[in-house]
Parts: C-alpha cells; structure tokens; sequence
C-alpha cells in the first residue's frame, strides 16, 4: 500500500461554496494508505504546489491525490510540482470535484458526498499506480498545412519566415480560397484580390514553401512530431515544368459550357482551365470529365495549340510521401445547401441569389464584368432586398443553430457598395439582429445606414414569390412596427449561412482530430488553446475552427503557426508513458489484440518463456512504445488479462469502480 | 473403425505421426475418453462410436508442442474449432495430421438415462458404420431400446454439416442429422418476460458448482491462464455465496469466447449439472448473425473476427432495448 | 404500513467517459453550470473501446443501479476506430444482460463530444430518471458487498 496524500483545493468558493472541504480532509485521513490531509485555497499556486511538495517530502508520500477541478485543466501541473519533490509524476491522480461535483450540484451535503466518493475513487486508483517513466520521440522538422485559403497562406508564411519548410496541400488547382472570390473587404473596402494576390505570390515563391495544388491528403499515419503523409497529387494532365501560362489552351479548348466554379456557376469555362487570372500557379488543369478528349477520345486541340508542349494526356495521379512533425488544418468553409429554404424561392428565380453570388457580379471578373444585372434577363435591379441569416441562428434542424458571424457585416459592405455605384437602387435588409463586435464595425454599418440610406428593417422574411412581370414579391414582417411588408424586388440576395468544407469531417478523422455536431474542428480549450485541437501536433487556422472574418483568420493563422513553430523548435518529445503491455506469461499469442490496434504498435515474436518452471518457446504480443497511443482497444479483446494499459489498468478502474460502489 | 484404426497404425509405423489423438473405451460402455496411442498394442481399446462426443481439436494445442506429428481424429464440427485455433496461433497445422472422421451424430447418455433406460451393461447400434437407427442396451434390468434419433446429443439436431473444414484424409461415412432449428431454444428464451428469463437463468445457472469442466473442455477457452484465476481483474474464484459469480464467470466466459465459439456444443455435453450452457454462445452468435452478417468460426481463415472488426453504420447498443 | 417517510432511492450510477470526448463533455456541462443529479460518478478511461465488459459487471456486482458509458461519436475517435469496436463489444454484452433477465434500461452508451455539456447533462437526467424507475437493482448485485 502506497503512503497517500490528498489535497483539497477550495478554488476559492468555486468549490468550498458547495463542498464541504473540511469534511473530504477528515474523510480522507479515514481511507487506508492516507497519512496525510489537507485542504489549501488554491492548490495550483505557488504555495498549494509547495504544500504538495513539502509533505511528499515530509511524510515521505508514494501516492498524491488532488481533489479539485478537471485533470484536463491541472494534472499537468500537479504532475510536475510531485516531480520536483522527487516523487514520479504518474503517481498523482486527480479528483475532479469542481467540473464534476461543485459546479453542478447545489445541494452542499450532496456535494460534499459525492465529493468524498471521488477522492476515495482517486486513492483507490492511486494506491495501484505505479512509477512510469516516458518515452522520447523525434521531431520532423517540417509542418503540412491543410487548405490554401488566406489561412492556411498565412500560416505557411509565418512557419516559412521563422525558418522551417512548410508544405501547402490545396484540393482545387490554385491557392487562394473564398478570399479570392471577394470583391471587396469589410470595413476598409479594400479590393479583395489586391490584398491577397501579393501574399499568395510570397508563399509561391518562398524558398520554405512547397505547394502541391490540386492535390488532396489521402492518409495520414504516425503522431505528433512524426506523422507520415500520403498526398495525392491529382492529374493535372499539364507539365507545370513546361507550362508558360499563357491561356491559348483555354481559349481554343472546344468544351466550353461547362459550369465555372470559381463564378459559382453563374457562368461557363472550358474543360482546360485556370479558375481566375491571378491564380497560382497559372498553371492550367483539364478537367478530365468533361474534355472531349478524354471523353471520346478525339479532340486535342489544347495539345495542337501548345506551344511549350505541356499538354500530358497520360499523366497520372501521383502520390507523395512525407514526413511532417505539425499538421495545421485550414480548410475553410462553403456556403450552405440553400434546399431546405424553398420559400425564398432560390431554385425557381435565377434573380434571387447568395451573397457569395452578388460578389462574384459585384467583382469586374465576374460573370457580368461587374455590372449589377439580374441574371435572368439582364436589366439593371431597381429594387434589392437583403434577407439575413439564411440557415443561420436556427432552431430546428432546417439549418445551422449558429450565428454564421461574417454576414452582418458583409451586407452591410454590399448595401453600400450597391448604393455608392448605383445610388438609384433601393436596398432593404431584413434582420433579426445586426451584430457589429470588432473595430470600426459598428461605424461602418452606421455609415451604411445614415450615409447610404439602407434600409434596415428588424424581421423576418416568410417568403419570396416570383411574380409573371419578373419580379419577386417578398412577404416580410417589421417587427419594430409590428406590421406586415410587401415588397416588390428585382433582386434578393441571401446571407446563407456558412458551413465548414464538406471535407473537413474526412480529414479531422484521418488525423483523429474532434469535430464538433456541426462539423467545426474542436479546440483544445475554448479559451485558453483555441488554436490547437486536443490531439497533439495537430493546429486550427482559420473558419474551419468557427466562423470568423478575414482579420480573425489571419490572427488565428499566426497563432497556429506560432504553435507550430513551438513544436517544430525541439528536437525531441517526451511520449505518453501510458501504453499497453503484455505479460509474457499470460498471452496466449492468438493475435486479437494486434487485430484491433490502429496504431500497428503491436507485433508477436517467439520468445523463451520461463513460466513457473516450465520453460518453453512461446508466442508473445510486443508492443511498440513509440507507435502506442494508449487507447485500451486491445486490453478488452485479450481474453486472460495478459493486455493491460499503464495508468489505467484493469486493477485501477475496477478499484475506482469498487470504490464508487462501495 | 477398422479401417481407421488400420490407417493409424500404418501412419505410426512409417513415421508419418509419433503418436495418434483418439478415443479410448472407458469403464462402461457409454464413456470413451480422449487418448493418446503411441504403439501398437495402445490399439486395443482405441474405439469410435456414437459416443465419441468429445472434441480433440482442443488437445492439439499442447500436442502441437510435443517432438513429431500427432495424428488426430476430427468429426466434422471438431474441424471449425482446429481451424478456429489455427487463426489464432494456437495449433501448428505442421503437427497435426488430420484424420477427418465420418460421424452420424453423438449420444447423450443422459437422454437415454431420461429415456428410463439406466443400468447399461453394453450398446448395441451406436457403432459407426452402423445403419440402422435403433439403439439397443443390455441393462442389469433387462434389455431395452430406443431409437438413434432420439439419443442425440442437442447439437446433433442442428449440425453445421457433413463437411470437414480441413483435413488430409478422410474416412467413413457422414450423415446428415440436422432437424431442427439452431436458434429456436434461443428464441423461445427471447419470447419470454424478463422476468421468465432472469427466473430461468437463476435456476440453471444457481445449478453452477464451479468445476470448470465447461472451461475446460472448450476449444475456444483455452488461455494458458484464465482471467478468473489471475489477478489482473482481482476476479480470482471466490466461494460460492450467490448466484452473482456464476453469472459474471458464464457471461464473461461467453463474452470471452463470442465470435470464436464454434458452437461445438461441448460445454453443455460436459456439464455435470446440465446446465445449457451452450445457450450463451448461441445467444452471442444470432446477435453476431443478425447484427453483423452472418459469421461461423472456424469456416475459413479470415482471421479477423466479428469482435475485431466493425462497419461504420453498426447498430447502437441502444437496439437491444427497441427490439424490446 | 410503515410510518416512517419512504426513503428517497439514490441509486449509484457509473459513468465510464473517454477522455478525449465526453470526460471533456461532462467538463463543459460542469463549467456552464448545467447540473445532472450527483447520482452519477464518473470514470476516465482514455477511450471508450478500454471499457471491458468486466467494468460493466463488477460494477453492478457491487451494487450499482446503472451503468452508462460515453465515448466520442462514431467516426470522432481520437484512436480513430475505438467507439467502434466499443459499440460492438457494448450491443453484445447488452443483449446478453437483457437475455438473462436484466432489465434492458440499466445500461446505456450515449455518444457526447466535447462539445455537448448540455447533451451530456441532458443524457445523465435521462438516464437516472430511467435508473429511479426502475429502482435498485436486485437481478445483479453480489450480496455479500451490501453494506
């Protein structure tokens, strides 16, 4: 039996207020194996860590329980503080009776029970533990970066400039993301591609900067520190070495009606192409499925028009292996589906449209060259009216219950942008709340309103009727003069709201990084580490955490590469000691357990066992301590016993089950 | 039997095997046990007839350690537990040279016993190459008969089939004995109200008087050390108080052996107390079959079974309360 | 008839939670204040494909009114493919506790990310509603451990 100290944190009333500290001391100097109590303000601090320390030292403690808040928030603490007085880090436990206990109950004698049971759950546990020391890991020094949006670019940059290659994976054929779509940013009206066409023209040609475009991440294995990287490298069927960009192909290619993505289908490209005039690379791509020559095998007109002789029919998809130590997701986001909201009629009228769309018309490249036309016969709208928060803020399942956060503002930016070029249009906006949190927001949908005369109406719209003379009748309510409105529109424009890639989920489990109900990968901490996800070597940047603006993005992108340059900075790791073992004398060799890890950490190999007497040749499962992640899938499948994990042991959960029981 | 024991004792004489798995006569006319014979003259008992139940597929697992080849005699079910046991480590095929033997269903004693047939001095008609389907005993009460049939073992009723899953030779003759439902005693349980079925169990499972014979007998179960008597799960026999143990051991056991049971039968045959044991695996695997497709252990050699492996849309264990 | 005043059933519920997501879950419903009856004590396993069915069982042995476990959803697995192997392993034990004539609402496997405190109090309320219905349990408990 392990000679156990417990310490009781009040964290100041969050958890005396409603656990009786003094009562868990006294019950805890019951339990056997406890020789010493006692309860502090604040265990974390300087001087509740000192009292740890000093009575480890003291009492000549083999066991520390500290009852206070998550294991999630202190055990790192706790952990180190035991360190230092000499006692090995893995013999502290913790007893979560803030999060767990005070928190959530308000009953004090209640509390106080539950209290009690958890510390003695932690002492049962502890007096099972056993000193464990961990392992070290090597450091890749170079860091992947998933998604080529003004994230991930800024990211890369940032790791890039501190000195480490970065490699950039973009699923689409040029880097430059949503960004690049946008006409103008909010709220200094910058022209959107004049601002992120320099920085995506510094990550192309920084000597630290690879990127792999039209390529996607296929498979990733390893841990941090030590990941290994399948990319696909998609079959750009156009030599980028030979390539001089300069667009003949895409002005011949005879397969010219094919939807243009980058314009959100409002218009056609040819089936070789270059998604904008800033793209880079200018690198032209086919798009397989829809060329001739890939469909019938005739045509090969891009190949006759080649000067350079950089068309490849017979390229292939290649895959590329590396090694990486960080990976920083950036995936971005997309616009909702907008099916579930028929009423606003945006399948049956070409004139009702997204606000991702009214920037693609808004934009000189766009599919009108910038004119604001309706698209269904051309004409200039009289009347527009802005319905907000399309999916967003919903509470029932039709859409998203988030706030999609960019739309107030970006309406704003086009309410204004509309009424400056064309101050003969009248813009309406239906609201339900207009949210303006960030600098210099609130005065620039202000100006929108007082300079600009939006009309700014606070409700709902219920619904969007197509009219035979071409108009849209939008059915609305003013819920500030509590009356019904009619009105007469030429153009609709929705803020749909914003959803992560549709890519995000398969990559957050090919990295076993969290995402949340809503698909948004999951911070560490919502507070305090919101730029890295739970699992380790693994950094957020950018919308694919949550909905953020443009300035949020770059800020979080430093963030992310700033913790990833912290990662790449060591040159070792220590691992997670906590890994399965198997007792030689127990494994019967019959390979379930190996059938269940999904790390391969486990391998079998004949070995001379002295069981008792009996000595013989034997077929034994060896696990790999650097590979193992500690998971337990293998503990449960071994029928003896023989598997067992390191700090949570089959003999330390039953006794914390024995004791909550009790 | 002839022929097999002619056939052994050809393999033994040209080295081919060092010694031969089999059945030898007990001391009454209805208990044969597994042995090894290593000479000639070991032949004299060997015997293989209806109630040569027991499975000596699990014996190779300590055979397959042993100098040489041991030769061993499988019935057709006795195949999926070998097999089974190859995939998982624990038998050497190298050191087995299988004998797949014909069979025409085994005999419970204890049915012929609730027959009102007690007192057997001798059997007639439970040879193996017998034909006929009529069982008949010298009892020190007279002679009495019953019909094959109806003296077979449950497993009998719903064999897995003729065939043998591996072997290198083949001898004798199979029957087709299947006629009745694998899953129908099960599903009778399912019928049941809860508390029929906690009623039920507690009065075969308080039957339980630990012996492990159900353990040991089980291909399946065949750790070098089970759980129960280590102390890796603090689990190690207790007395017998309550009837908790024996449900945690016969669940855990089950649970332990599911996806891996062959559904051999041999628990429930060797269970001293007729307790049906077998009921448990037979429980586990309708709900592998239902839930996961449909799996029999040791019918092939995926060595992944359907508890090492999953498929994104598996039910939720909520399932089990909704089908009520 | 007993003049005393019934007793209120407290039953004992365990929760085994993995760390990555639900312990996280049930650290967030504690830190938005959203309380679950202090019936429910929690365990941290790091995933829940460590929950060995031996848990489950010594857990009611000695005395427990419910067990529930919580992991990641499908497909969020922090070792990738431990809820999965964990769902099957569950479905199974289950299935057997109901064919033995345990009542099916004692035990339970929710999936609760990180992100959903309010999920996982809402699922604990449930839970131990079902518990106090179903009152103690007497179909699983070693007697020789009541106290």
């Amino acid at each position: 039996m392990q000679r156990i100290g417990v310490f009781v944190c009040h964290c100041g009333t969050n958890i005396a207020a409603t656990v009786d500290v003094k009562k868990v001391v006294e019950m805890a100097l019951a339990e056997p194996g406890v020789v010493h109590a006692e309860d502090y303000q604040y265990m974390c601090s300087e001087v509740g860590q000192e009292k740890i320390q000093n009575a480890i030292r003291e009492k000549n403690l083999g066991g520390v329980v500290v009852c206070s808040c998550s294991p999630r928030m202190h055990e790192t603490t706790f952990r180190n503080a035991a360190q230092k007085a000499g006692l090995n880090p893995y013999m502290v436990e913790i007893a979560n009776i803030r999060e767990h206990c005070s928190w959530i109950h308000k009953n004090m004698e209640e509390a106080t029970e539950k209290a009690v049971i958890l510390m003695r759950a932690a002492v049962a546990k502890v007096n099972l533990n056993t000193p464990l020391k961990p392992g070290e890991s090597r450091v890749t020094k170079r860091a992947l970066v998933i998604g080529g949006g003004i994230a991930g670019i800024q990211t890369a940059l940032d790791i890039a400039e501190a000195g480490y290659p970065v490699d950039i994976v973009e699923k689409t054929p040029s880097i430059g993301g949503r960004m690049s779509q946008l006409d103008k940013t909010f709220p200094t009206l910058d022209c959107s591609s004049c601002i992120l066409t320099p920085k995506m023209v510094d990550a192309s040609a920084h000597p630290n900067i690879t990127l792999y475009t039209y390529s996607e991440v296929e498979k990733v294995t390893g841990f941090v520190g030590d990941f290994t990287v399948d990319i696909r490298k998609k079959a750009r069927s156009v030599d980028m070495s030979k390539c001089t960009g300069c667009g003949v192909c895409q002005e011949k290619c005879p397969s010219r009606k094919i939807p243009n993505e980058f314009n959100r289908g409002l218009n056609n490209r040819t089936a070789i192409y270059t998604p904008f005039a800033q793209a880079i690379p200018n690198v032209p791509v086919i798009d397989r499925e829809n060329c001739i020559k890939f469909k019938t095998g005739k045509c090969g007109v891009c190949s006759k028009v080649c000067q350079a002789g950089a068309i490849d029919y017979e390229q292939k998809d290649e895959i590329i292996t590396e090694k990486y130590g960080a990976i920083v997701v950036a995936t971005g986001f997309d616009m909702i589906k907008l099916d579930n909201y028929d009423e606003y009629a945006y399948s049956q009228s070409k004139d009702v449209i997204t606000s991702l769309e009214l920037e693609r018309i808004m934009n000189a490249a766009g599919p009108t060259n910038g004119h604001l036309e309706r698209l269904s016969d051309g004409k200039a709208p009289k009347e527009i009216v802005f319905i907000q928060c399309v999916g967003s803020r919903c509470a029932d399942n039709r859409g998203k219950s988030y706030c999609s956060k960019i739309c107030c503002m970006y309406t704003a930016k086009h309410a204004m942008l509309i009424r400056d070029k064309y101050p003969d249009v009248n813009v309406t906006v239906f609201y339900i709340d207009v949210r303006t949190p960030g600098k210099n927001f609130d005065e620039f949908y202000r100006r929108a309103v007082e300079e600009y005369g939006v009309n700014y109406i606070k409700g709902q719209v219920g619904k969007v009727i197509p009219q035979p003379n071409g108009k849209l009748l939008v059915q609305g309510a003013d819920l500030l003069d509590n009356k019904q409105i009619l009105k007469e529109a030429d153009m609709v424009v929705l803020a749909a709201a914003i959803e992560p890639n549709p890519d995000a989920k398969k990559i957050a489990t090919m990295l076993t990084a969290s995402i949340d109900t809503n698909n948004f990968l999951t911070e560490a901490h919502a507070k305090l580490r919101p730029v890295e996800s739970p699992t380790a070597g693994i950094f957020l940047s950018g919308v694919c955490q949550g909905p953020k603006d443009i300035p949020e993005t770059v800020s979080q992108a430093g963030a992310a590469a700033v913790k990833a340059i912290g990662l790449l900075a060591k040159d070792k790791l220590l691992t997670n000691p906590c890994t399965a073992h198997s007792d030689e004398l127990l494994c019967n060799g019959c390979s379930q357990c190996a059938n269940v890890c999904p790390y391969g950490a486990i391998t079998y190999e004949d070995r001379q066992v002295n069981d008792h007497g009996i000595r013989e040749v034997r077929r034994i499962a060896v696990v790999n301590d650097a590979l193992c992640q500690g998971c337990g899938a293998c503990t449960v499948t071994c029928p003896s016993g023989a598997m067992d994990l390191q700090g949570f042991s089959n003999r330390q959960i039953l006794a914390e089950v024995d004791a909550i029981c009790l | 039997m002839q022929e097999l024991i002619n056939r052994a004792k050809e393999l033994l004489a040209d080295g081919t095997v060092a010694r031969v798995l089999g059945w030898k006569a007990g001391d009454l006319p209805f208990n044969p046990e597994p042995a090894y014979f290593e000479k000639e003259e070991d032949f004299a008992d060997f015997v293989y007839d209806g109630f040569c139940g027991a499975n000596l597929s699990k014996y190779m697992i300590e055979a397959s350690k042993l100098e040489g080849k041991t030769l061993v005699c499988l019935k057709p079910c006795d195949t999926y537990s070998f097999r089974q046991l190859m995939k998982e480590h624990r038998v050497d095929r190298e050191k087995a040279y299988i004998i797949g033997v014909g069979c025409r269903g085994k005999l419970d004693v204890n049915k012929i016993r609730d027959m009102g047939i007690k007192g057997i001095e001798s059997v007639q008609g439970a040879e193996i190459e017998e034909e006929g389907d009529t069982l008949t005993f010298q009892t020190i009460y007279g002679e009495k008969t019953c019909s094959y049939a109806d003296a077979m073992l449950e497993r009998c009723h719903v064999c897995k089939g003729k065939e043998h899953m591996i072997y290198d030779e083949l001898i004798g003759e199979s029957k087709e004995t299947k006629d009745a439902d694998r899953f129908a005693e099960v599903e009778k349980i399912e019928a049941m109200s809860p508390e029929e079925r906690f009623a039920y169990f507690q009065k075969e499972l308080s039957k339980c008087i630990r012996c492990n014979a159900c353990r040991n007998v089980c291909p399946a179960c065949s750790c070098r050390k089970c759980v129960f008597d280590s102390t890796k799960f603090d689990s190690a026999q207790k007395a017998n108080v309550n009837s908790f143990e024996e449900k945690m051991f016969h669940i855990i056991r089950a649970f332990h052996v599911a996806g891996r049971c062959t559904d051999c039968g041999e628990c429930s045959r060797v269970c001293p107390q007729g307790i049906p044991l077998h009921l448990f695996n037979r429980k586990f695997i309708k709900d592998i079959d239902e839930l996961y497709g449909e799996y029999q252990a040791g019918a092939d050699d995926e060595e992944r079974g359907p508890l090492t492996s999953y498929s994104m849309d598996d039910a939720e264990p909520g399932i089990v309360a909704e089908r009520g | 008839m007993s003049i005393e005043a019934k007793e209120e059933f407290r039953p004992k519920i365990v929760a085994f939670c993995c760390n990555w997501c639900s312990y996280a879950g049930a650290d967030l419903a504690g830190s938005s204040r959203l309380s679950y009856p202090a019936d429910v004590k929690i365990i941290r396993v790091p995933c829940s494909c460590r929950v060995n069915p031996m848990f489950i069982l010594r857990a009611f042995e000695r005395g427990a009114d419910g067990v529930i476990m919580c992991g990641c959803h499908p497909g969020d697995c922090h070792y990738t493919s431990g809820n999965y192997y964990a769902r099957r392993r569950m479905t199974l034990l289950f299935s057997m506790l109901d064919f033995i004539g345990v009542e099916n609402g004692r035990t339970r496997v929710e999936w609760v990310s990180a992100a959903e405190g309010a999920r996982f109090s809402a699922t604990m309320h449930e839970f131990v509603d079902k518990i106090r219905s179903l009152g103690k349990n007497v179909r699983l408990e070693d007697l020789r451990c009541r106290n």
